[in-house]
This record gives structure tokens, sequence and C-alpha cells, in this order.
């Protein structure tokens, strides 16, 4: 048998993006000894890739923010499907943790009197993002990784070693969770580098692995978004919600063709750009949905003066939650009024002096000078939706972040129900903090609570390597050996024609039968050479993550008739308040997905009086609003 | 549109190793990576790589180009003649792994000598008050990708295996500067950026600088303003005289 | 060699470099730009003669100030503190040891010899041909910590510089105004903005402050000096190249080979 490298820990946390790191925080300041494993090297995660920033109702730039506006918008922008727990519990926390960042060495952009500078950005009631230029995202990452290498040196002087309490694991795959009974015993997986396997004895394990943006072909989404949190914790026995909720991101490149999908931050619209089409038009006025009319400025002067004035000015439509403004340029496009290369015109030249878009914007100059060869100090960016970020995510208890499975943890986007239907931008790097948080918490306070210690049962530490080394068989019949490159390209051309932006039920069902064949194929596929830093290999592993978890997408997309935030059949284009209320969940059986539909737990009073009686009509069903004081007026 | 390319990509592990011919399909607007990525899909499906966001901002994908220290993903292949042979090898600075993966751990290793973020004592979180232009200066620095291009390019541990042990690098001798500078930091860096980081082996010959990705001014805003530093604590003549004689 | 890019942990590649630009061609004119300097001001230095256009007053910076009783009549406008000098010692000797200290510990001096003379490195990602590197640690190089001083000693000689071109408005009837003068004001203009750019004048201007928000006149200083500094590459080889061009133009009309354009 394969030699094992054994390492016991008392959590192991998987992913080392914001809230991974953040978890690792916490866990260690209870003590606990902490595994982050992470599949790219340390501060690599996708989280550098955030740029605008992170929400939290400081108050800085506007002092009439709190947490209630925070989390009547965070519902509104998820069109009321939320988690209203999560939903509260982030909006409260969000400050917090913005300001214990700072005490890490965080250097945020600074208003004149001194605090922490908040910029605008859509569906967010006042300017609620704290912020560093454009690199927002970087900023967060290094913070707490600066913050655990103090934490380790904290450690040094104490036990002489700087690993005695935190160690990552980096460029260390995680293939297999493993239980002892319904608990979470250890986590079994390869280093990268040498393709040795290691397998981590823990009683706790916190997913933090991000989205599954990398079965879309066209995605703002790093190679390691595929799916495996999501993937891991179904196979552990757990389920996930709201799969069918994915956002596209409005504003990707997409030009030239290498770097299509690559992400355009909403702070361009933030500070002030404005999307056109190809007669010059600013078209977002056109598409304004029902549901937010009144909310937004209905001209040009109105929407270019609450830049300045935003206390007597409705705010520009340009900065409508992102579900709105992705099929908004959609349609754009599909009218033939779109820009040469298949997107619309991003315009922020013609608005603002070179040097402050420089300044302000740095790394979109950078980004569009240095891949496109576009000055966007001087010419406007071609645009278009491009997949960003999965709503949908591992069911967990709002107040711990554990799952339906004993000792088994998730926060940040793997995790589901906070973002509801559609998430605002900002509120990711928020939802990683405050949840990340709650995670390490949860964990902690699970490990404290064991009676005893879970046992790895040998014989899931023997299948699970022998799964992980499956792909070096050549299979019976040597002529349908298969490349994984090739299965992985069909799997996102299926996903992002037929489950992308605008769904249709028999484009679903047809993505579904592809799947069922790209799954057929997969025991087929064959990798060459041998296990060290074998690039085909781990793709060949990450396969069976993205399948099971498109599956689940594809199914919740086709049982969902209505069109809800980052969900739009063309087939069922209203909002259905029947559905408001109804979650799918999905579970795995054997290496299927299955759905199945259940309620959600009803909001709590105080909570459900935040907001107007009218507001919450647009989304509610009547017998759902008898309990609001505005009704019985 | 499209042309065929001549590549010359070094495949090997620690023990052995060379560069080896490929052609490959090269089309508008693409980067190196993408050829890279071409290669594995097509011709070298264990190409060891290392990438991440494909956009300049993780800093995974350093290599070098024609001998150049680049990211793989923000080298335009439209600054090569079409006729031209496009080398790719490892950083050659670091052990190398396998093919372009190289072990960086020296990187990680010299993060944790610098002693971290000391704020005051008695400042609470939401406290925390600092003026746009106080923090400019560490925003800057703070824009650092760790793609570890700048470590690599430096001669001083290029070039002399040796000086790994003293040397931090400009990477972290610029993490002593962002911290030196930061406004509210309380921590006393300057000797030991001399005495245990190694600041005094740099020559500013300015590597760093031209290498780094981010058009971070490594040398004139970190490197300088630190050796002036340690020169106000360590070689000016009267703080050395007052030192001597009060043995402060 | 086994060191360097030939230690046994790394790829395993024998060129020096794989750099496919003239990466030699950089500090190939740097020697030959500032080897031309060192022959001619040597040259000139030691010279001992054609550096005071007595008519105008016209003086090179190589001998100023000149302090001693060889100087020609009318130069030592400082008066004369030194008695006959022996012919090798040049009349510019009190300032010329700082002004060259300066330059020779200048941050941008410094990367252009190490990168060209010493070959440390020649170019980025080129190997250097030393066995052993100490850098600036140890004897002698640590002394390049004392570049504040020649900086302090170059505000100095840039004062009197500045006197030398305005007594230089002169003609034998009172006030004149010859080519020469612009020649000798735009060096002095030149001297200036590289000696105000110097790296060390930047630190104490404003770079050692930890809160610019609390030394506002400072600050304005500090962005006015680290404005000049990002061209203090540009600023050394402009002033090379006026300290060369004044003393020539001083020379030949000293000399009696032209004869200066007169405006006035």
């Amino acid at each position: 048998m394969t030699s094992v490298e054994r390492h016991p820990y008392d959590v192991v946390v998987i992913g080392a993006g914001g809230a991974g790191l953040r978890a690792v925080i916490e866990a260690r300041q209870r003590g606990l000894s902490v595994a982050v494993v992470c599949k790219s090297l340390f501060g690599k995660a996708h989280t550098v890739m955030a740029e605008g920033g992170c929400a939290a109702s400081m108050g800085n730039a506007n002092s009439n923010d709190n947490w209630q506006v925070h989390f009547r918008d965070t519902m509104r922008g998820g069109k009321f499907l939320n988690n209203w727990r999560m939903a509260e519990l982030h909006a409260r926390e969000a400050p917090d943790r913005v300001w214990e960042l700072e005490t890490y060495g965080a250097l945020f952009d600074r208003t004149a009197d001194g605090r922490i500078s908040q910029r605008n950005f859509g569906g967010h009631t006042y300017p609620r993002l704290a912020h560093v230029g454009d690199r927002t995202g970087l900023e967060l990452i290094r913070t707490m990784q600066q913050k655990i290498v103090s934490l380790q040196q904290e450690d040094f002087k104490e036990h002489g070693d700087y690993e005695a309490k935190i160690k990552v694991f980096a460029e260390c795959t995680i293939t297999e969770l493993i239980k002892d009974g319904d608990r979470i015993a250890g986590a079994f997986g390869y280093w990268r580098e040498s393709g040795r396997f290691v397998l981590f004895e823990t009683p706790a394990v916190v997913l933090a692995t991000g989205g599954i943006g990398k079965s879309f072909k066209v995605t703002s989404n790093s190679w390691e978004y595929t799916g495996d949190g999501h993937a891991l914790a179904m196979r552990a026995g757990a389920s996930l919600i709201n799969m069918e909720f994915v956002q596209f991101h409005p504003t990707g490149m997409v030009w030239p063709p290498s770097v299509k999908g690559i992400l355009v931050t909403e702070g361009v619209r933030g500070d002030g750009g404005v999307l056109k089409n190809s007669e010059g038009k600013r078209f977002m006025f056109d598409y304004v949905p029902e549901v937010f009319k009144g909310q937004y400025a209905e001209t040009e002067e109105e929407a270019d003066r609450w830049y300045t004035d935003p206390d007597n000015n409705r705010r520009t439509p340009d900065l409508l939650p992102r579900d709105e403004v992705a099929r908004a340029i959609n349609a754009e496009v599909k009218a033939g009024r779109g820009s040469p290369h298949g997107g619309v015109f991003l315009d922020i030249a013609s608005r603002m002096p070179a040097e402050e878009i420089k300044r302000r914007l740095p790394s979109m100059y950078h980004q569009f000078k240095e891949l496109a060869d576009v000055d966007i100090t001087a010419e406007p960016m071609e645009v278009g939706p491009t997949c960003h970020y999965v709503m949908g995510g591992i069911e967990v208890d709002p107040d711990t972040a554990q799952s339906s499975v004993p000792g088994l943890f998730a926060a940040g986007e793997c995790s589901g129900g906070m973002h509801g239907s559609n998430r605002l931008g900002g509120n990711s790097l928020s939802d990683l903090l405050v949840f990340g948080r709650r995670a390490g918490l949860g964990a902690a306070s699970y490990v404290e609570g064991l009676a005893d210690r879970p046992a790895v049962p040998e014989s899931d530490v023997d299948s699970a390597a022998k799964a992980a080394v499956a792909p070096f068989d050549e299979p019976k019949d040597a002529d349908a050996s298969e490349n994984p490159y090739t299965l992985h390209s069909d799997l996102q051309q299926s996903m992002n024609d037929l489950v992308g932006i605008i769904r249709k039920a028999e484009e679903i069902e047809q993505a579904l039968a592809k799947l069922e064949e790209i799954k057929a194929r997969v025991p087929n596929v064959t990798v060459e050479g041998h296990r060290q830093f074998n690039p085909g290999w781990h793709l060949a592993l990450d396969l069976r993550n993205m399948l099971l978890v498109s599956e689940c997408v594809a199914k919740a997309a086709l049982r969902r008739t209505e069109s809800r935030g980052g969900h739009t059949r063309d087939d069922h284009p209203q909002l259905d308040s029947l559905w408001r209320n109804r979650l799918l969940e999905c579970r795995a059986e054997g290496e299927d997905a299955a759905v199945v539909a259940k309620e959600q737990i009803p909001m709590r009073q105080d909570l459900f009086e935040l907001f107007e009686y009218s507001e919450l009509a647009k989304y509610y069903s009547e017998d759902e609003l008898a309990g609001h004081p505005g009704g019985e007026a | 549109m499209g042309y065929d390319a001549k590549f010359k990509v070094w495949r090997g592990d620690d023990e052995k190793g060379e560069l080896r011919d490929f052609t490959v399909e090269v089309n508008e607007g693409e980067v190196v990576l993408d050829i890279i990525h071409r290669l594995q899909a097509t011709q070298a499906p264990d190409l060891a790589v290392r990438w991440n966001c494909k956009a300049g901002k993780c800093g995974s994908c350093s290599a070098e180009i024609n001998g150049k220290p680049r990211l793989l993903c923000m080298t335009r292949m439209s600054v090569f003649e079409e006729g031209e042979t496009v080398t790719v090898t490892p950083l050659r600075a670091f052990p190398v792994i396998r093919d372009l993966v190289t072990d960086v751990s020296y990187n990680y290793e010299k993060a944790r000598e610098i002693p971290s973020f000391t704020p005051h004592e008695n400042l609470e979180p939401g406290e925390y008050r600092m003026q746009q232009v106080d923090v400019e200066r560490s925003q800057e620095f703070r824009k650092c990708i760790e793609c570890f291009l700048c470590q690599n390019t430096c001669h001083v541990v290029r070039d002399h295996e040796d000086n790994k042990k003293s040397f931090a690098g400009p990477r972290f001798l610029m993490r002593i500067a962002e911290l030196e500078m930061h406004p509210l930091d309380v921590g006393e860096r300057t000797d030991a950026a001399q005495d245990e980081h190694g600041l005094g082996y740099c020559n500013i010959t300015k590597c760093c600088t031209e290498v780094c990705p981010e058009g971070i001014k490594i040398t004139d805003n970190a490197l300088i303003p630190m050796k002036e530093r340690v020169a106000d604590r360590k070689y000016d003549p009267l703080v050395w005289l007052g030192n001597k004689l009060f043995r402060r | 060699m086994t060191t360097g890019i030939n230690a046994p942990t790394r790829a395993r590649i024998s060129a020096r470099t794989l750099r496919t630009d003239r990466w030699w061609l950089p500090p190939l004119l740097t020697v030959l730009g500032l080897g031309t300097f060192v022959i001619y001001a040597t040259f000139r230095a030691f010279m001992g003669d054609h550096y005071w256009v007595n008519d105008y007053h016209y003086l090179t910076p190589f001998y100023s100030p000149c302090l001693s009783d060889s100087c020609a009549p009318g130069s030592a406008h400082f008066g004369a503190w030194f008695g006959e000098l022996p012919g090798w010692i040049p009349l510019g000797f009190v300032a010329l040891p700082f002004l060259l200290g300066f330059r020779l510990t200048c941050y941008y001096y410094r990367k252009a010899y190490y990168r060209s003379v010493w070959q440390s490195p020649p170019a980025c990602a080129v190997a250097e041909p030393h066995k052993s590197y100490s850098g600036e640690t140890k004897l002698p190089l640590i002394v390049q910590n004392a570049h504040r001083y020649f900086f302090y000693a170059a505000l100095v000689v840039s004062v009197i510089n500045t006197y030398d071109a305005i007594l230089a408005f002169h003609s034998p009837d009172g006030f004149g105004f010859g080519l020469g003068n612009i020649v000798l004001t735009g060096n002095v203009i030149m001297l200036w903005a590289y000696t105000l750019s110097c790296h060390s004048c930047r630190h104490i201007a404003g770079g050692r402050l930890k809160h610019f928000s609390k030394h506002p006149v400072r600050y304005w200083f500090w962005t006015k000096v680290s404005a000049l500094n990002t061209r203090h590459m540009q600023l050394a080889w402009v002033t090379l190249g006026t300290l060369m061009l004044t003393d020539l133009y001083v020379w030949l009309v000293a000399s009696g080979a032209i004869s200066d354009l007169r405006f006035i």
C-alpha cells in the first residue's frame, strides 16, 4: 500500500482565502492547533482578485448608515431569498471585523478626518465599502497572512517552533473527507509538488474553498475555483442550497479572447463610470425593474448630480444590483447595440481627468493597458457579463457555520444562504470576515466540547488513495482514452451556453444530458507522466468535483420556474412570490446529485418590521404578509 | 491572425533538465501563459507550471522569458517578432521542483523573520486615525503581489547562494520599510534592518525595481529611505558619539 | 562555479544569461561616459591654466573656489588662504574632493559603476563574475553611508558656484552679459537640480518623518524633492555634460581660441 503521511490537528481549514485565514486566526486564538491547506501558494487565493471593497456600515462617509440599512440592502439585493439570520449577523458584525483588520496592520484609504474611507457600490444605499484603491482583496489577504505570521512568531517565542500551532500546507489538495460514523474524522489529500498522500486526523474541518466558476467558460475565476468544498461536503453527506443562483458580473473584459472574463471592478461605476451602447446611449435608464422603480434616478442630469449630492438626488441606474445590470447588457448586445467585440462600452475617460482615473483605479488602468492595449483614460472599455460568484453553497447554521454533518463547517463563497439569489458587490469580503471568524469559533467550540476524538477508518484511507491514482490507469479500451483538458473544456462550453446567464428548460435538459455523457467519459481519462507536479492529473481529479456541482446547478435551475437574482429563465421571466420562500436543496446520491425543495424559516418579527409593507408586498405572498403591522392600516 | 511560434521551454527536475523545442499556435491578443496552457492541452499534458488568476494580481506565474524575470500572464506575445524563438525557463534563483515550478520557500521563511506590525498600546479597534498622506508611502509597498521576481533577480542571492542566510531580499526589506513608515507602528526596525536582515548587502543596482510587475519603486522609495534611516542611527557621528558617551 | 545560478539545487541551465536583448550596451555606455569625464576632468584639474577669463570674470567650476597665491589674478575672489602651491596640487583642491565624494557616494552613480565597472551585476538576470559578495556591509564600501555629509558639502559648493556665476555678469566697463553667462548660469541651475534631487536631501527634507500630516511645510518640500528625485539619473548625466561644456567654454575663451559672444 502507498505510504501516507499523517498530521493530527484540532482544526483543519481547507482554503487559504479570506474566510479560511480568518477562521485560522480565530481557532488559533482559542488555543487550538490549526492546519491550513491550500491548493496554491500561501497568499495567492482568489480573494486577491476582489477589487472594489468590503461593505461595512461604519457610517464614516455618511452618518445615516447603520446595520439595519445594510441588512435591508442585502435582503433587497438577494430578492428576499437570503437566510435572514446570516444577513443580520453579517450587517451587525461587519464594522467590527473591518476595524479589527486595522489592528492587524491593514491600511485602508482614509477620509479627511483620518477614518476609513467608504465608496459607493451597486445596491448599497450609502457609500459603504472600505477600500484600498481597487485592490482591496489583496489588502485583506495580505493583512490576514501577516496576522498569521505574527501569531506564528508568538508561538516561536513560546515553543521555539513557528509551526507549533499553525501550519500552512501550501500546494496541497484535499480529495476526500473522512468520517467516523456520522462525524468528521479527517481529510485526505495529496501534495501537488510530490504527489505524495497526506492524511489530516482532525475532528473539525472548515471548508473555505470558494466558488465553482471554472465550470463555466467565460469566468473571472481562477483554476482553483472547481467547487471542491461544495463537492467534498456533498460526498460527506451535507447539503447545498441555492445552487441555481450564479452571479454573472456585468463587467468582465471581452477582448482579447485570451483575457475574456477577467473582471472590471464595479468601482469603475461607483466612481463615476457609465455604461453606453454602440449608439452612445446610457441605456441603463431603460432597465430599472419594477421592484426598484422610484429608487433610482430617471434622468442623466439627476444621476450626475447624485455623485456630489447624494442626499437630494437618486443614484444612477448604472449601480443597480449586478444581476439587473448583467441582464441589461445581455439584452443590449442581443438587440444589436453592442460593441465590436460583443460587449457594451464602459466609459470613465470622458467623466474624469486622466490623473484622477489613474489614482483611483490603478489596477484597472494597468490591466487594460497591459492586456488589451486600451488606455482607459482616453477611450471607453468594452465589457460584458462574466461568471463571477455562486450564491449557492453548503447549508450551514448561521451562528456556528456548522453544516448538517457534525464537525464540518463552511464559510465564504462555498457556504450558501447569506446572499439569497444575488450578492451585492462588497458583501463578499465582509462575508468572509464575519463568517470566517464564526466558523473558526464554531469549530473551536465543537472541538472543545468533544467527549472523545473520532478515529479515521483505515479502509476509507485506502479507498481514497485508490481513487486518487485512478486517472493513471489505462482504460480497458485504449482507444477510448480521454484527455482531461478536452473534457474540462466540453464541460465549460455546455455550462456556459446552456446554463448560463439566460436559461430555458430545454437547454438545461440538454446540459444535463451532456453532463451525463461527460460523466460517462471520466473513467476513461488517462494521465501521462508521474505524480510529481502533474497538472493533467490535478485537473482529472478536480473534474469529478466540477461535474457533481454543475449537476446541482443545472438540476436546481431546471426546477426553479421563475426568474430571480442570479437565475433568469427565459421561459419563466417573472418573479414568483410563491417561489420566494422555497429553497432547493442538493445532495449527493453516489456520483449523482438530487434536488429537493424545502421551506425557509420565516424572518424574525423585528427584522420583518424593518421593511415597509409596500416594499415587502412586491416580494411576499399575501399570507406571509399577514403579520406585518403595515398591512393592517 | 494566428501563426506558429517557436518555443524553447525548460523541462526537467532537480537532477537534470534541458530546453526543449516546441512549435505552437499563437492567436491575436494572447499572452505567454496562454501558449504554455496550449502546450499542456495539446503536446505536454504534464508540463508543470504555477499560475492562478491570469490577470497579474496573484503573482503565481513568475518565470523567465528570454532570460528576463516576468509574469507569464502579463507578457503579451505581440512583444515578440513572429520568427523569434521564445525561451521560457523557471526562476533561476530558487531550487527547481519540476519544469517551470520552483521552490520559493526561502521567501516564506524570510517573511517570518520580519517582526510584525506593532501598534500603539491603548489603541482600540475603531480608534485608528490616520491621514491619507501618511498611509500612502506604505500603501505603495502593500501593492506587492509577492510574485518574488525581485527576490529572484536580486544578484545578492541569485549569484551567491550563501547570502540567502543573511539577506532578506528586496521584498522583505520593503516590508520593513512599510512598517517603519506605518503611521501607527511603534516598532524599532532600523538597526535590525541593517544587522539582521542584510540591508547593507543591497548595492542599489535597481534590478528589483526594474522587474516589479506592479511598478513599485522598491529602490527609491523603500530601500534607499531605509539606508538613510540606518545612516541616521548608525553612521551619524553625532548620534554615535552620543551613544558612546551616554550609553543609550 | 557551483554557487549562484549554478548551485546544485537550481535548474540546470549553463548559460550565464538567456537574455536576447543587448543587455551589455547600457554598462558599456556608462563606462564610456564616466571614462570620458574622468579623463577630461583629471587633465583639466591638473592643467593649471586657462581657467579664468579676467575680462568677464568667468571661472570654471573645476577651479572654484580658488584659494591660493597660485591663482590667476582676480580669480581668488574669496581671498588667498594658502600660499604658492606645488604644480601637482590642483588649484581647486579644496572643493574637488567633496564633489568627487558626493558623486562617488551618490545612489545613482553607485548603481552606474557597480553595474558597469564592477559588473555586480552587469545587467538584471545576468550573472556577475565575482565569487563572493558582501555589498556595502563592510569597509571600504560601508563608507557609502556617509553620502549625506558630502551632500552638505555639495550644497556649500553650489552656493559658491552660484556666486561665481553672478560675479561673471561683468565686463571691463562694469555689468556685462555674454554667451558665457548663459553657459555658467545654465550649469549652476543644473547643479542645483542635481544636488537637491539627491536621495539624502529627500530624506532630510521630510522623508525621515513618520507623519507628514504634522509637518505640512516639510511635506511640501519632500514632494518637490521627490519630483526632482525621479530625474536624479538624468540630472547626474546632464551635469557631467554641463560641467565639461562649461569648463571647455572657459578654456577656449581663456586661451583665446575663441572669443566670447557678447550681448552687452
